[in-house]
């Protein structure tokens, strides 16, 4: 039984590599990407077996306790990566719950990522090989550890399945995870310098972990490499009461989860409240943008695109910081509009085969682009002024205003006009409504970065008339080239508008049903 | 197939243009024969690569009549009907709606069809009220009007209670019931209904069969696409049946199953039953 469940695993992962050479491509790379970390870890724990006992101790459990709670966080952060052994897939089959959880115990643990901590815990033998006694001690902990690792995975997995069973909540995290992924560049190097500066703190953190449930298995040896048994004896004991602890959880959780399907979060309204139906004009395109606004509250593909907001600010504000000068915290307006108005550059895929419900309505063209960018523009448009606003007074640089709106003016009308058009041609694939949103679709990827690309080419290209007034108005500090900007700006980004939606909406009462065609056959692909 | 199914279309649709007096709500609706008839399908093929999922197919559902469309799994029942409503565009032929090409004009000829189609998504991320609401303003509506219709259509559905959760939500049965309500909202004169019954509990497809009965007495049209043959039988007044993408078989239900039940009838023509017990160890049990 135990062996099926591993057999299994391997065969989910040979056949999903069957399916797409890329796919392969980026194991392989990921595989050389581990083996390369690995040979530096057991290198560097081989060597450490010739440092002073304190420096490798401190090391081996400040990593150590690293890699348990990478274990534990993964699964947090990734919803949907690991389901080869979905244990909601083998509810159907007459397992009992002991062999079911050795089972995916050890398909975690023949996992590539199973297979590299096994071999680099159990490189920790080498670190204490003078002392022989600790050798052996650290034989044992590594296997414990590891084993905590893989449970403390499963258990937190299992634990996240009845949070996930909330759809809400499925859909919120997804997102607020990927905040701190964007940061992660500033956040290391404020880490490094934290770290440089409190170098000499470091071996009193790795004591205190070594208390803990996640230094305590790495610290065993090192206690008896020194000859203190007594605290090794009471860290094997958290160790090993941590692990059993970590499989009591599991099996509770694992049986509640497997009895208690995904459901919905059963969020209702009043009868008679239709939201923003009630607020926009009672006219197809104006429908279309209720319907657009409401998505981009509910679904979190749409909410997703919010992220730039708050970050592209953040970001530039620290490299203005590195640099000196907040210079550059003045372009967040027009970056930001830029990528707000490309956003819906292939909305058509986000509808799916809803789509169909706007061709069977005989819903014209040219009012589904309208609705569409209006409601974009009702989002898009006060953030920009916000944040436009909100850089030139923080840079103090007021007389740039103007120049800076007609950037914004031209990104926003000039991608809107682009998005019209593409989104009536692109079909690429995208999550379906309630996956993850950062799940990146079968078959997405290459084409999906091309035509993101292709409409990010075009409307810098249509922008081109604003940006080289702008640059002017910089060269020259001339007030007067910066208004000139605004209203090239405006008129240009107007036409281009215009253009855009006569385009699409005439390509969209052509094509619709070809596009739908492309839609459904999109969905049973994936 | 090709070989016995050549002879029969040739022999049936002729018998259907004079129909007899059993169907009550067709007579019913007598003066509007006059006119063009509600649907009239002629010699639509599609191609999906190598396969021929519609076959130069031709079929006219007359004004007032309650049609049932059957056919076995894959018969090219449901792309006939997208076909006919402007969702797939035909490789050759032509739909007309009370005479409206479906593809000349398709603005005119949607907003006569109220259009349920199987195996399409809703925009599901809105609650029952704000779909039905949505579709009643694509279709040009005001908002007095569509707020008083889609109070109506709840209501008449049994949907008052989930009118305000999200479609996503939803079950199966109580989707197709809100998808419904959505073909209802403009008042179409023709009703193209794919699928409508399945996965919808017993009490629900009965108030179903009402409303559309209704419908169709009010001098409405409806083409039901069902593989339930029963309930084609019961609810039905004209069938057509359709096997690789051609029909077989069309007219009055009393014409086409003969003397026999409409699903003998059906089994005859399709072929394909088998009647094997299965293999020895599943007959164990």
């Amino acid at each position: 039984m135990v062996a099926t469940l591993v057999k299994l695993r391997f065969l989910v992962l040979r056949n999903s590599l069957k399916r797409s050479v890329w796919q392969l491509v980026a194991v392989i790379i990921g595989a050389v990407y581990g083996l390369g970390i690995l040979g530096v870890a057991v290198a560097g724990l081989v060597a450490l077996g010739f440092a002073p006992t304190e420096l490798a101790t401190t090391v081996v459990v400040l990593a150590g306790s690293a890699v348990v709670l990478g274990w534990i966080v993964v699964p947090l952060v990734a919803f949907g990566v690991e389901q080869t052994l979905d244990p909601a897939r083998l509810v159907v089959f007459p397992l009992p719950m002991s062999k079911l959880l050795v089972g995916l115990t050890a398909a975690g643990v023949l996992g590539v990522p199973g297979i590299v901590t096994s071999i680099a815990a159990l490189a920790t033998i080498a670190t204490w090989i003078r002392s022989p006694f600790a050798a052996v001690a650290a034989a044992v902990c590594a296997v414990l550890a590891v084993l905590t690792c893989v449970v403390g995975s499963r258990t937190v997995a299992a634990l996240s399945t009845s949070l996930q069973s909330r759809r809400r909540f499925r859909e919120l995290a997804g997102i607020l995870v990927f905040i701190p992924l964007i940061l992660l560049g500033p956040i290391i190097v404020g880490l490094s310098r934290g770290i440089a500066l409190s170098a000499d703190a470091l071996p009193g953190i790795a004591r205190a972990l070594s208390w803990s449930p996640l230094g305590a298995p790495w610290a065993v040896p090192a206690d008896i490499a020194i000859g203190d048994f007594g605290a090794a004896g009471l860290k094997f004991l958290i160790a090993l009461a941590t692990l059993a602890l970590l499989v009591v959880i599991w099996r509770w959780s694992l049986g509640v989860a497997l009895v208690s399907p995904v459901s919905s979060g059963g969020k209702r309204v009043a009868r008679g409240k239709t939201g923003l139906f009630g607020v926009l004009p009672a006219t197809p395109a104006g429908a279309i943008a209720a319907r657009a606004l409401t998505y981009w509250r509910r679904d979190p593909r749409y909410a997703r695109q919010l992220i730039v907001v708050p970050l592209i600010p953040v970001l530039l504000w620290f490299y203005s910081n590195n640099m000196g000068s907040l210079a550059l915290l003045n372009a967040a307006g027009p970056i930001i509009a830029f990528l707000l108005a490309l956003g819906l550059y292939t909305d058509i895929s986000y509808d799916g085969t809803a789509f169909a419900t706007h061709i069977a309505d005989g819903v014209r063209g040219r009012d589904d682009r309208i609705g569409r960018v209006a409601a974009l523009a009702i989002i898009a448009v006060p953030l920009v002024i916000l944040i436009t606003v909100g850089s030139v007074a923080v840079s103090g640089s007021w007389s740039l205003l103007p120049m800076l709106f007609g950037l914004c003016a031209a990104a926003l009308l000039g991608g809107f006009g682009v998005v019209s058009v593409s989104s009536s041609q692109l079909i690429v694939p995208v999550p379906a409504a309630g996956d993850n949103p950062f799940k990146s679709a079968p078959g997405a990827g290459f084409t999906t970065a091309l035509s993101a690309f292709a409409t990010w080419g075009v409307l810098l290209l249509l922008m081109i008339p604003a940006s080289v007034l702008a640059v002017l108005s910089l060269v020259f500090s001339s007030v007067l080239l910066g208004w000139l900007t605004l209203v090239v700006g405006i008129v240009l980004g107007t036409v281009f508008f215009v253009i855009g939606v006569r385009i699409g909406g005439a390509q969209l009462d052509q094509r619709a049903p070809d596009l739908l065609v492309r839609l459904r056959a999109q969905r049973s692909a994936a | 197939m090709s070989d016995h199914s050549a002879p029969v279309p040739a022999a049936a649709p002729p018998a259907m243009s004079a129909p007899t007096a059993v169907p009550g709500p067709a007579a019913a609706s007598g003066p509007a024969s006059a006119g063009p008839p509600a649907l009239q399908l002629t010699g639509l093929t599609k191609r999906f690569g190598e396969k021929v999922a519609v076959d130069d197919l031709s079929l006219t559902v007359p004004v007032g009549s309650f049609y049932g469309l059957v056919g076995p799994n894959g018969a090219g029942k449901t792309t006939t009907l997208s076909m006919a409503t402007g969702l797939l565009r035909p490789d050759a032929g032509q739909s007309l709606v009370h005479g409206v090409d479906m593809w000349r004009d398709p603005i005119t000829a949607k907003s006569l069809v109220g259009n349920l189609s199987d195996g399409v998504k809703l925009f599901d991320r809105l609650t029952g009220e704000q779909l039905v609401t949505y579709n009643g303003l694509l279709f040009g509506l005001d908002r007095a009007e569509v707020a008083e219709r889609v109070g109506d259509l709840l209501k008449l559905l049994d949907l008052e209670q989930a009118a305000g959760t999200l479609v996503v939500d939803y079950s199966a049965g109580m989707t197709k019931k809100i998808a419904l309500a959505c073909a209802l909202v403009h008042a179409p004169r023709l009703l193209v209904l794919d699928e409508p019954f399945e996965s919808v509990d017993p009490v629900s497809a009965a108030n179903i069969r009402d409303i559309l009965t209704g419908y169709v007495q009010n001098g409405g049209t409806v083409i039901v696409s069902s593989h339930v043959m029963d309930l084609v039988q019961r609810m039905c007044d004209h069938v057509a049946v359709v096997a690789h993408g051609r029909v077989l078989v069309a007219g009055t239900v009393d014409e086409v199953r003969g003397s026999s039940t409409l699903e003998d009838r059906f089994v005859e023509l399709v072929g394909g039953r088998t009647h094997a017990e299965g293999p020895e160890w599943l007959r164990r049990s």
